[in-house]
């Protein structure tokens, strides 16, 4: 196992920019993930760890090692790719048995690492299957194997589960966490589905057009994004237009689009936005936050016309038209009576969930 | 227990090397050195041939060549392009409506008729000519038949001169139509034909302004191949005596000692095949419908009513004959006494003989050996090129790649005829090229023609077959430790094996065959098959030939099913 740090590293390709001033260390066994939407830059900074690409400036290092321009075959990483990129012309047994024989290990000791490691990841007796008799998911486990039998001191994983169907994904999920823990395996995980990010790593870097945007713990990335773009692309959000109305103690008075106030706490707040009387201020909202009012007499209470009205099962979902603005918000079904279009509904925003994005 | 990578600290040196951007142009120079070599040096010498005349710089053969006085030349050039033209029109024709009959109509006799439509491509160029003036010839069966029947004094129809070459044209390069056509049929999204039928077009509409549109691409990069195979064409016009082609007259200046003029022609005729292939690129460049929808499928429709089932039969029976004639011409004559075929139907005596001597008369198997050797050899040099330009060109990135592109595909464009005198040209003298030796009159010559005529076809199979594999493999390899030379051993190869050797199957069928750029080149030592079915036939012996073209198309034929085997269909579009 290794930490990976990232030293300003910066890609470009020709003129294109590619990755902007990366700078990051990940602590050994912590597992990693870059989150962004596609052409972010994620696959490019991973890409670099593996070797693939060569930054354009900055250094990488493995530990205490330099790897910057070392090909990617000197790394020992193990990396598994969005399709998997298995041996055709191979048997699961020696796809999984490449790393092992590149690295001239006994006959004997090779055998006994693929057949250990098709036991960790639920292959035992597929050995001899050609790849294309496997399902996804069984490839995506080939491929895991193979790329953790060479015992990496890096697990890099390229949105390994986007070629899966919806149950199968939700399953490797937790198979690939399951195995990182049990291996204790420092693993970087590129990806731009949110959830899966938020439900696996220890901590997220958010990239945007080949910038970051913030680095943190899911908890600290949902709760306290430090701008608009990290306030939107992670969860859903209410992101509502007010001026600063003004500022008592750790309150904030915030007057909304419908021109009502709103109160806020001061230290909910991003470190690029100045709470200042006359201020323009963009608030988030989280819509699992905003509750139905049942007395109608909460402070931030606001009123307005469902829009939308939907009830899923576990959740009933409502868009609500307050002013200019919509607010969408979400409460777990209790078995109250579901409102229809148009119905009038009364929301409560507690102070404590109103943030103050960039 | 840990398997750690070594990192040895010498081979820190060589890294950074490698790392360098321009360590690629180190390895993609000497595929540039091998083109320049071979390709563009003997373009270059036959240039300077044609407008050096007793070392003055003049342009005089080029007036000569349009001088309004002696209009042989203009005349070829001419005949060449109208034949060309009428080869085109009538391959079209042809190619086009089978390919829609057969992909669009379920009748009786489809099925054979799909296989042997494509028996024209298992037709050494030669055999091909001599099967069809065995048939259709003045002396040929039919004409001599329908004769006989009739009790006329002269053979009606018989197939001879400029018609008899457009007739040629027309049964090997349909295929060229044929098969571009049936897949751009079979590319054809029904539903797109349902949904312009559903917007309200009417039959017609839908073929004017859907079907038609969609298949262009397809039809004018064949018209444009077919255009440059017919231009290049040299058997045809050499069986039936057409001498006013460009290809004829290059032959006819060579062996009547008029060397400049030779350079001349074959410049000229250089610069049209160049400029073909230039503008075939362009336009496969500028239209190429990529069919948008996925898994389409084909939906014939059957014929309903019977009398056009029963005509329909009729046809195909008789396109099934058209089309096996030839080879069966062939295996009958190849079993025929040599000499006793003069004023008969058919030949009158038969014997097994010929195909015994093949085997063991040294005097017949000589040919053979030479043939197995020559292409051998040959093939060799062309699958190492033709992986090494095809990886190269799929996976590294350098500038030059379009010049690389068309330098590989310029031989092909060449006529055979242009080659062998280009080579002729700059072997004649000992050049750096051919390391201080004269190539000509030497073994080693005939190998070289046959290279740089085939050298496209393993670079075009492998790069198919390597566009199609996802980089992300290699890079798995990689990743998991292996150098490069590793991964490509293990992983890249093994991948690409397929594409290889379809490719060098068919390059080694092409070699077997070769005989337009064989004839200027060949010593009586090294004489290869083709020209020995050329002699034999020269010397009326009949039988002999065509055991020799009944070897090669039963090798052909083998080699095909081979490849078409491996390569799945992208073997069909290597030739």
């Amino acid at each position: 196992m290794s930490s990976v740090t990232l030293e300003h590293v910066h890609k470009r390709f020709g003129q294109a920019k590619g990755v902007e001033d990366v700078h990051i260390h990940i602590e050994s066994g912590e597992f990693f993930t870059f989150l962004g939407p596609s052409g972010c830059g994620k696959t490019t900074t991973l890409r670099m760890i593996a070797g693939f690409y060569f930054p354009t400036e900055g250094q990488i290092r493995f530990g205490s090692r330099e790897v910057t321009s070392v090909p990617p075959h000197k790394r020992n990483t193990g990396m598994v790719f969005q399709n998997y990129a298995l041996f055709p012309h191979m048997t699961v047994f020696e796809n999984i048995a490449f790393g092992l024989q590149v690295r001239k290990l006994s006959r004997t000791e090779t055998q006994e690492r693929v057949e250990k490691m098709m036991k960790l990841v639920r292959l035992e007796g597929y050995g001899e299957r050609r790849i294309d008799q496997l399902s996804g998911g069984q490839q995506q486990r080939v491929a895991l194997a193979r790329a953790l039998v060479i015992e990496p001191q890096i697990l890099l994983l390229d949105e390994p589960l986007s070629n899966l169907d919806a149950k199968l994904r939700e399953e490797t999920r937790f198979e690939i966490k399951r195995l990182q823990l049990e291996l204790g395996i420092t693993t970087i995980y590129v990806t731009h589905d949110q959830a899966e990010a938020m439900s696996m790593s220890d901590r997220i870097m958010v990239m945007q057009s080949g910038e970051v945007q913030q680095i943190g713990t899911p908890h600290d990335i949902y709760h306290r994004p430090v701008n608009r773009f990290v306030a939107s692309f992670i969860g859903e959000t209410n992101l509502w237009e007010g001026t600063v109305a003004g500022i008592e103690g750790d309150e904030v008075q915030v007057r909304v689009s419908s021109g009502q106030i709103l109160t806020g706490l001061k230290k909910n707040a991003s470190p690029q936005v100045r709470l200042a009387a006359g201020e323009k201020v963009t608030l988030s909202i989280r819509p699992e936050s905003v509750m139905e009012s049942t007395t109608g007499e909460e402070a931030n209470t606001v009123t307005g016309a469902v829009v939308l009205a939907e009830f899923t099962g576990a959740c009933v979902n409502y868009v609500t038209s307050v002013g200019d603005e919509q607010l969408r918000s979400m409460s777990i079904n209790l078995g109250r009576p579901v409102k229809q279009r148009g119905d009038t509904i009364k929301l409560h925003i507690p102070k404590e969930s109103i943030y103050f994005a960039g | 227990m840990k398997a750690e990578l070594q990192q040895a600290p010498a081979a820190t040196r060589r890294k950074s090397i490698m790392a360098s951007p321009s360590f690629v142009y180190v390895l993609v120079s000497p595929l540039f050195l091998i083109l320049l070599a071979y390709v563009i040096y003997p373009l270059f010498e036959t240039f300077v041939a044609s407008i050096k005349v007793d070392e003055v710089i003049t342009w005089k053969n080029y007036a000569r060549f349009f001088s309004l006085e002696h209009t042989a030349n203009l005349e070829a050039l001419w005949t060449s392009i109208y034949i060309s033209v009428l080869s085109v029109i009538s391959c079209g024709i042809v190619g086009v409506t089978m390919a829609f009959l057969l992909e669009r109509y379920e009748f009786p006799g489809r099925k054979i008729l799909s296989v042997l439509a494509l028996v024209p491509m298992a037709l050494p160029p030669l055999i091909g000519v001599l099967s069809f003036t065995f048939l259709y010839g003045e002396s040929g069966i039919f004409p001599r038949a329908i004769k006989e029947l009739l009790g006329l004094s002269q053979v009606p129809f018989p197939l001879k001169g400029f018609w008899g070459v457009v007739v040629v044209h027309t049964f090997t390069m349909y295929t060229y139509f044929f098969m571009t056509a049936t897949a751009a049929i079979k590319g054809l999204d029904p539903s797109l034909e349902e949904a312009a039928a559903s917007l309200g077009a009417s039959r017609l509409t839908v073929w004017r302004r859907v079907i038609l549109p969609m298949l262009t691409p397809a039809m004018v990069a064949s018209s444009l191949l077919v255009f440059m195979v017919s231009m290049a064409s040299y058997t045809a016009p050499l069986i039936f005596g057409i001498d006013r082609t460009m290809t004829m007259q290059i032959y006819l200046s060579r062996t009547n000692g008029d060397l400049d003029m030779a350079a001349t022609q074959s410049t000229i005729l250089s610069i049209v095949s160049v400029l073909f292939l230039l503008i075939m690129r362009w336009y496969q460049g500028v239209r190429n419908y990529q069919n948008l929808s996925k898994g389409v499928s084909v939906h014939r429709t059957e014929i309903k009513s019977k009398a056009v089932r029963y005509i329909a039969m009729v046809l195909s029976f008789i396109g099934t004959i058209i089309l096996m004639l030839p080879i069966l011409v062939l295996v009958l004559i190849s079993f025929s006494v040599d000499g006793t075929w003069t004023v008969q139907i058919l030949p009158p005596q038969y014997t097994l003989d010929h195909y015994l001597d093949l085997f063991t008369d040294s005097k017949t198997w000589r040919p053979i050996v030479n043939s197995l050797q020559l292409s051998a050899i040959a093939c060799v040099g062309i699958v190492l090129f033709g992986v090494a330009a095809a990886y190269s060109m799929v996976r590294l990135k350098f500038r030059g790649k379009t010049l690389l592109d068309v330098l590989i595909m310029l031989p092909w464009a060449l006529p055979g005829t242009v080659v062998a005198v280009n080579l002729i040209a700059a072997f004649s003298q000992p050049t750096v090229f051919s390391f201080g030796q004269v190539l000509i009159g030497t073994f080693w010559i005939i190998p070289l023609a046959y290279f740089v005529r085939h050298l496209p076809l393993v670079f075009r199979s492998t790069s198919a077959t390597l566009m199609q594999m996802d980089p992300s493999v290699e890079e798995a390899a990689r990743n998991l430790g292996a150098s490069w030379w590793y991964s490509f051993r293990r992983v890249v190869f093994p991948m690409a094996l397929g594409g290889i050797l379809a490719g060098t199957l068919l390059a080694f069928v092409q070699c077997i065959g070769e005989f337009v750029a064989s004839i200027l080149i060949f010593t009586p030592r090294t004489t290869p098959l083709s020209v020995a079915v050329f002699q034999r036939m020269y010397s009326f012996e009949f039988g002999t030939a065509c055991a020799y073209g009944v070897l090669q198309i039963i090798v052909i034929i083998v080699v095909l099913f081979i490849s078409r085997k491996l390569g799945g269909d992208k073997a069909g579009t290597a030739i």
